[in-house]
């Protein structure tokens, strides 16, 4: 394979980016369910129907291709896995149910966790045996998450740790097995100091789960009560005290990538497009007045998917992310919205419709409330907007 | 795949800016408001540097380098407001001219590598939006001060297409035309087009035609990113040292936001450009219809990217922003200019619509 680093400017991919493209398409294309055929994954059966998926992929290497072989994955760069999510958004696999893990958690592991800990904690994750859920935000610490609360103390025997307060919104939170999360150490810390971060099994004694209905009426996330939750040190993630540069390190490498990669957009563009041409002949005065919206919405996500391999050969060529994944989430959170925003301006009055067509679903009016949360997870964009003025253009902090 | 700049192309853009830093000042920006020239001192440094001719070909004195060797040159040119015709010379003419050699041509070319002589392009191609380059169907940028004249006949009723002619300045009537920005040296061009002025008819005019809009497109767009750079920094700068209410107004979230907005913008217009340079240079990509949408693309993202680094400039600068004395109209005038030439926004927004229509349902679009 071609180093990054060396030669001219070439957006084709090589001969080995292609052939790898081509096998993980004869893969999805003979194993994946038909778009849009399982349960809603905030259901139980949903959930057990995605986990199953991630089974099948993960016995044929194919559900965590950047991963080393050891742990389950193919070892394969970070070009070949934005091929692999090309190729997985084009036939419109079933949605990540083990996202959390793999996307937010795993890079995390892989740069701070004890070999002990990965051998542990990846296999399970890549084989969606054990679905992970995450535990940042508190009903008082959401945009301002050093505020958090929910407090460690030493356990008696001093072999670990006894865990209080609460969770929320903790996608996933519902029904999966694992949690990771910060919880604060030392209470005499000033905020962003003191945090450390924690793994542990839902399961255990003192914590409860309740699951929290979303906008779409599913539970698709849950407040998480801890009530002196005993987790052994071995469950410690980097260093005590050092949570909230642990949780923050990965978030500007590649996970500032991974969250969201750009097939996802590209991929709703352009069946936008179709519903457009469609428009044209059905309504043609109302596609008219749509016509501008659906163009910026494909050009958003074509700009979201060229930045993202601009931003990819930057990284393997040694380069960081930083404050510019601020500038993505907006970017991808954003699109996304505009992409939907847009399908419902074509269906026009069909748009309030759950099932369209005689179809028992509405997929553009599930993609908008979906994309509806875009703007608020991961960081408000609003913070975001703080950290692209402070950290890329230098404003004054406050 | 490879998407990044070679070293090589990334010091050579360094040297330029170091070079217009020096040359292409605020006050020299001036200078240039007050009497606008085609040819400066500064224009003869960038041919001596090689820029001037960097797309003309070895064998007459320049470069032989591409539109991508020359899209982060272009940016630094935006980024300094660069009064010389960079686009309309070695952008456009130049390669266009290398296509059609002849020993006229040929002379051209290599004073065009020399500094010698600037140029002027004015397509008309009746079929769709690019037939205005400028602001008008018949106003011309850079016209006022060139030395060669690239353009077009207008394609008969009765089916004959657009004819490609090149003349000197001797062979035409520039009147000028006042512009917001006096560097644009807009005008209008009489002429009549001869056997002797013709480059190219038929089938190839048009396809050169189609290639000229594309790459005036990505051109632009690229001096685009660098105006809205330069803006976004000046206005980040002010918001640093103007105090209001005790404190920077660079730390209220209502300015900082309004900058991050536009910075967010130029971030994701760039690598749109970048691509686009490249595949305007890529043999299978430049006359296809994926090579017109990248076109297009790169100037409908720039084009919003400066209009909104513009608005949100002047807005953080407040009155003073609004002053003769400020900086910071001398770039927002070009950003606007530049902004509505080759195609708007919303012009290439349709282009690309209905490019993609056409490919699902062929009847369409």
């Amino acid at each position: 394979m071609t180093s990054p680093d060396e030669g001219p400017m070439d957006l084709r991919f090589t001969p080995d980016q292609e052939a790898f493209r081509a096998e993980a398409r004869a893969w999805l294309s003979a194993h994946a369910p038909a778009a849009g055929s399982l349960p809603s994954l905030d259901t139980p059966d949903g959930f057990e129907a995605h986990r199953a998926w991630e089974q099948t992929m993960s016995a044929d290497r194919w559900s965590v291709v950047s991963w080393p072989e050891e742990y389950g994955g193919r070892g394969v760069g970070i070009l070949e896995w934005l091929i692999f999510e090309e190729e997985y958004w084009r036939i419109q696999a079933p949605t990540r149910v083990s996202q959390n893990g793999i996307f937010l958690l795993a890079p995390t592991m892989f740069e701070f966790g004890t070999d002990e800990q990965k051998a542990r904690f990846l296999p399970p994750m890549a084989s969606g045996e054990e679905i992970w859920c995450q535990g940042w935000s508190e009903p008082d610490a959401g945009s301002d998450l050093a505020g958090i609360r929910s407090r460690a103390e030493r356990a008696p025997g001093d072999d670990g740790w006894l865990l209080t307060g609460q969770k929320t919104w903790a996608s996933r939170g519902a029904y999966a097995e694992w949690c990771f999360g910060l919880f604060r150490t030392d209470p005499e810390a000033e905020r962003h100091r003191g945090l450390t971060y924690f793994l542990l099994a839902t399961d255990s004694p003192g914590v409860t789960v309740r699951p929290v209905p979303q906008i779409d009426g599913e539970p698709g996330f849950a407040e998480i009560f801890f009530e002196d939750v005993f987790v052994p040190d071995s469950q410690v993630l980097g260093d005590v005290g050092q949570g909230w540069s642990v949780a923050m390190a990965t978030a500007g490498s590649e996970r500032g990538l991974s969250l969201r990669s750009p097939a996802r957009y590209t991929e709703a563009a352009s069946r936008l497009v179709s519903l457009y041409a469609e428009h044209l002949d059905r309504v043609p005065n109302r596609a008219a007045r749509s016509a501008d919206a659906v163009a910026q919405a494909w050009m958003d996500a074509e700009a979201y998917r060229l930045n993202t391999y601009w931003t990819a050969c930057r990284v393997l060529a040694g380069g960081t992310v930083g404050p510019e994944a601020s500038a993505n989430k907006i970017h991808w959170s954003e699109t996304d919205l505009a992409i939907y925003r847009a399908a419902l301006g074509l269906l026009g009055p069909e748009a309030e419709l759950t099932g369209v067509g005689g179809a028992a679903g509405n997929p553009w009016l599930d993609g908008f409330l979906f994309a509806l949360a875009g703007p608020i997870y991961a960081g408000t964009n609003e913070i975001q907007r703080n950290v692209v003025a402070e950290r890329l253009l230098g404003l004054p902090r406050g | 795949m490879r998407f990044a700049f070679t070293e090589q192309q990334t010091q050579f853009r360094d040297a330029v800016r170091q070079v217009l830093d020096k040359e292409c000042t605020p006050d020299d920006l001036r200078d240039a408001f007050n009497a606008p020239v085609a040819r400066s001192r500064r224009w003869a440094t960038l041919a001596e540097m090689g820029v001037a001719g960097l797309t003309v070909p070895e064998a007459h004195g320049g470069l032989g380098l591409r539109l991508l060797d020359l899209a982060p040159l272009l940016e630094e040119a935006g980024r300094a407001a660069l009064p010389e015709p960079l686009i309309e010379t070695t952008a456009l003419a130049a390669p266009l001219l290398a296509a059609f050699p002849s020993d006229r041509v040929t002379g051209w070319l290599e004073a065009m590598a020399g500094g010698q002589i600037t140029a002027a392009v004015a397509p008309i191609d009746g079929r769709s939006w690019m037939a205005a380059p400028t602001l008008g169907g018949s106003v011309v940028a850079a016209a006022d001060g060139a030395d060669l004249f690239i353009l077009a006949t207008a394609p008969d009723p009765d089916g004959r297409r657009s004819e490609l002619h090149a003349l000197p300045v001797a062979d035409v009537t520039v009147t000028p035309v006042a512009s917001l920005d006096p560097t644009r040296r807009l005008g209008t061009v009489g002429w009549e087009p001869s056997p002797t002025t013709l480059i190219a008819s038929g089938d190839e005019a048009q396809s050169t035609l189609a290639d000229l809009a594309n790459r005036a497109a990505v051109a632009t767009a690229a001096e685009l990113l660098g105006l809205a750079d330069r803006m976004i920094t000046m206005a980040a700068t002010y918001a640093k040292d103007r105090n209001q209410f005790g404190k920077p107004i660079g730390g209220f979230q209502a300015v900082k936001h309004l900058l991050a907005g536009a910075q967010v913008k130029l971030e994701f217009a760039r690598p749109a450009v970048y691509a686009a340079a490249w595949s305007l240079g890529d043999p299978e990509l430049a006359g296809s219809p994926q090579g017109a949408r990248s076109a297009s693309l790169a100037k409908a993202y720039a084009s919003d990217a400066a209009t909104e680094a513009a608005r949100v400039s002047l807005q953080v600068h407040g009155a003073i922003g609004y002053t003769w004395e400020c900086d910071l109209h001398l770039y927002l005038k070009r950003a606007w200019a530049l902004a509505e030439s080759w195609g708007s926004a919303a012009d290439h927004r349709r282009r690309i619509l209905s490019s993609l229509v056409h490919e699902v349902r062929p009847t369409q679009g």
